[in-house]
């Protein structure tokens, strides 16, 4: 299929309707207002609906419905609005029926402001609802790898019963890159029999969020966990870049890796050892990726005060092998800023 | 080391900025060539300014964001020239809307372009093609995409609606390169 | 023998955990049944909600998910969205519908939502332990107004069947109890109007149902039902706020 240039924001409608996608409920946030502007014209064509919530509070709910009824279906917003999704994103989890969710984030914390951002990586991969839940949290470096990630996002949600959060920022929701709408991998994905569909003759579906008997609420929660390692093994995800002979290795993912990419091509010029682990999947984290003895730093570089770092630490045992830089609120990381930190940790080591 | 062309562009809103570094990046596209268009953002989104950067490579692109890295700078009204100049890089290109920007005090370390954009589209018959004339003028001199290539992108960004306009804006685009051409 | 009176088949065959004397086991039957005889056991999702009827998808004999606190109509929006010819139903508390969940309510009335929602008011949060509802009456006691509900410091309850009634995809709307035989019957009919209003495509129905909480309003039985004639019913006039199948709309 030939490419296409595609604004971010809209290069996600298109990947969820290829993927599938019929409904979808938000709220309008910038800046990630093109999402639902595209949905509403989109949807009706086939036979789908898009719902433009009463708040983002409603459209998780909304979209806890629509999962639950056994179809794909998902919403979008930004840090602020995500925020009030965490009761929904708490009761899907719970519930586990299969949602996709995309965050275009921008500064906080509280109303914040409207440029790009990572502020909201504890929230996403950490869990900002309440009990013990994971959800897949998907990071994307550029417009292809989140048009890949959108639809892919539906199958794994599919797949384990899972609610997929697509974790981007502002920019990549703005800015445009030629795009490639490409099958993606297949997986085993199971029938909804559990879905609520009306008895249709058979027997009766019902999705539940409360376990009023803590024993019967800890095998829940151990059955999610147990479905979590499945999770934590076949889909961790990170990508090397100038990693075969680094001594020393930036750790950064989406937009902030973008930078850090061209930070490395600049450093490698000048005679540094240095490479990029990109993490693609933020949860399941990819521990191991940062487990590497031969690594004397790691640089955490992120669009926030270093959400990830603690994620680093524990993949290499090492607290003292981590060092941090960032902007925050939206001020975005310049190529010069990321080579002149990196020059004075690794010092003369070229 | 791979070519990259790193080229920002600013004027005010509806003068065609944003819609000229997209007809660049699709046609760039086209060519099979790795692109990205960033829309303005961070403190320079203000009041009814207009900016965006399109970086064009052979290569996986990284940052697409620039700096002080262009390669090209295009600027459309004097605001935008005043407060962006410093974005271009020593050795880069720089084409004016000399209609709009005196540029009294050049920078020494940059090649500038001065083409009178305004009057050229006025001649032509519409001062909406004003963008047009420009990126003529810019692609002819800066070598980023076949001249040809921006029509096909017209085709693709504007639709087959627009296809009718297509003969005045190919004629926009040949003046701009011409008189970018005569001035050296 | 003539069997006069059967449990319904949209029942399930198990014991309710609703306390003696409470309503929600009458308003269960009233929807059973009326899902039952307009042939729709089949294809009938409920919304159940949080509250005492949080258990509801337990005592039904069809589909049913538990919804967040206030959120059913918004659950039962992107069910009814997935499956525009299913019947969906929300059943909602007061404390859930007029409380936290005002809002939810609010726009999928006024979206017109072809949803049916069947509201309990008693006046009271039940699961809780009787805090203070939207719907307490002035004067009424609740753990969270002990000397009773005072205006000034509480302001006044909020009559949500005539709220719902301003909203223009609100197609049928009533009020009714459960506090006599006679009212029974009558409420049983209301909801019934409503499944039909959904099942015509009209838009939003609502049935209010004013009911007994007797645990959380420490009477008996029978006193709770005299406080719902003489009490709540003054407060919450019974009757049709909006038909727009008789006006013609």
């Amino acid at each position: 299929m030939a490419k296409v240039l595609l604004k971010g924001n809209e290069a996600v409608v298109r990947a969820a309707i290829e993927a599938g996608c019929k409904y979808f409920f938000g709220y309008p946030i910038t800046p990630q207002n093109e999402i639902p502007e595209y949905f509403s014209k989109e949807l009706p064509k086939i036979g789908g609906a898009f719902v433009q919530g009463e708040s983002e509070v409603a459209s998780i709910n909304m979209l806890y419905g629509a999962a639950a009824a056994g179809a794909r279906a998902m919403t979008s917003s930004s840090s602020p609005g995500i925020a009030l999704m965490q009761e929904g994103i708490g009761y899907i989890s719970k519930a586990e029926v299969p949602a996709v969710i995309v965050n275009m984030m921008r500064g906080g914390p509280g109303l914040g402001g409207i440029q790009p951002s990572q502020a909201d990586y504890n929230m996403c991969v950490k869990g900002g609802s309440n009990g013990d839940y994971r959800t897949v949290v998907l990071a994307p470096g550029n417009v292809q790898e989140l048009v890949d990630m959108v639809q892919e996002a539906f199958d794994i949600a599919d797949q384990y019963r899972i609610l997929c959060i697509v974790l981007a920022d502002g920019l990549i929701g703005q800015m445009m890159e030629p795009v490639e709408l490409r099958k993606p991998k297949e997986r085993p994905i199971p029938a909804k029999d559990w879905a609520l569909t009306g008895r249709n003759g058979g027997k009766t579906h019902r999705v539940y969020n409360l376990k009023l008997q803590a024993p019967d609420l800890e095998k829940d929660n151990f059955d999610l966990f147990k479905k979590y390692a499945v999770i934590e093994e076949n889909e961790t995800r990170y990508e090397d870049y100038m990693m075969e002979d680094a001594e020393f290795a930036f750790a950064s993912y989406g937009t902030a890796s973008r930078v850090v990419r061209t930070a490395v091509d600049r450093l490698r010029e000048e005679g540094y050892k240095v490479g990029l682990v990109r993490p693609q999947t933020l949860w399941p984290f990819p521990y191991e990726a940062f487990n590497r003895p031969q690594i004397k730093k790691y640089m955490d570089i992120e669009l926030n005060m270093g959400q990830m770092v603690d994620d680093v630490v524990l993949g290499c045992g090492d607290k003292e092998k981590v060092e941090f830089f960032g902007h925050t609120g939206g001020v975005l990381i310049t190529v010069d800023e990321v080579c002149d930190f990196a020059k004075k940790i690794m010092g003369g080591a070229k | 080391m791979s070519k990259i062309d790193r080229i920002f562009c600013a004027g005010f809103g509806g003068q065609g900025v944003m819609s000229m570094g997209q007809l660049l990046a699709y046609a760039a596209m086209l060519e099979e060539k790795e692109v990205t268009w960033c829309p303005s953002y961070g403190p320079e989104m203000r009041g009814g300014e207009a900016n965006c950067s399109v970086t064009i490579s052979d290569e996986r692109i990284g940052s697409p964001l620039i700096n002080n890295d262009a390669s090209v700078g295009v600027f459309m009204n004097g605001a935008a020239y005043n407060k962006f100049i410093g974005k271009v890089m020593p050795g880069g290109k720089v084409f004016i809307n000399s209609d709009l920007i005196d540029a009294e005090n050049p920078r020494t370390d940059i090649t500038y372009y001065r083409i009178p954009v305004n009057s050229i589209a006025t001649e032509l018959g519409k001062i909406q093609l004003a963008n047009m004339v420009m990126l003529g003028a810019v692609n002819d001199q800066a070598h980023l995409v076949d001249q040809d290539m921006l029509l096909e992108a017209f085709k693709k960004v504007f639709g087959a609606a627009k296809e009718k306009f297509i003969p005045i804006n190919k004629e926009a685009l040949a003046k701009g390169a011409e008189a970018a051409a005569k001035m050296f | 023998m003539s069997v006069v009176f059967e449990r319904s088949k949209g029942l399930t065959d198990v014991k309710t955990h609703y306390c003696p004397g409470c309503s929600h086991g009458i308003v269960h039957r009233l929807l059973a049944e009326s899902v039952e005889e307009m042939g729709k056991l089949e294809d009938t999702i409920c919304i159940s909600p949080v509250g005492c009827a949080v258990l509801a998808l337990d005592y039904f004999e069809f589909d049913g998910i538990q919804a967040a606190h206030g959120r059913a109509p918004a659950t039962a929006t992107g069910i009814k969205r997935v499956h525009p010819d299913k019947t969906v139903i929300t059943y909602q508390g007061d404390g859930d519908l007029a409380s936290i969940g005002m809002c939810e309510i609010v726009h999928a009335a006024a979206r017109g939502e072809k949803i049916t929602t069947i509201f309990i008011n008693n006046g009271i949060y039940g699961m809780t332990g009787g805090q203070m509802a939207p719907t307490t009456l002035p004067g009424m006691k609740a753990t969270t107004a002990q000397l009773g509900r005072e205006v000034s410091l509480n302001g006044y309850p909020i009559r949500v069947a005539e709220l719902i009634a301003t909203l223009d995809g609100a197609k049928y709307v009533e009020r009714v109890a459960v506090d006599s035989p006679a009212d029974v019957i009558k409420a049983k009919a209301a909801i019934k109007k409503a499944l039909e209003v959904q099942e015509a495509g009209l838009g939003f129905s609502f049935v209010e149902v004013l009911c007994a909480c007797p645990t959380n309003w420490g009477k008996t039985p029978v006193d709770a039902l005299k406080f719902v004639k003489d009490e709540m019913i003054p407060y919450y006039p019974l009757g049709v706020k909006k038909d727009t199948t008789k006006e013609g709309q």
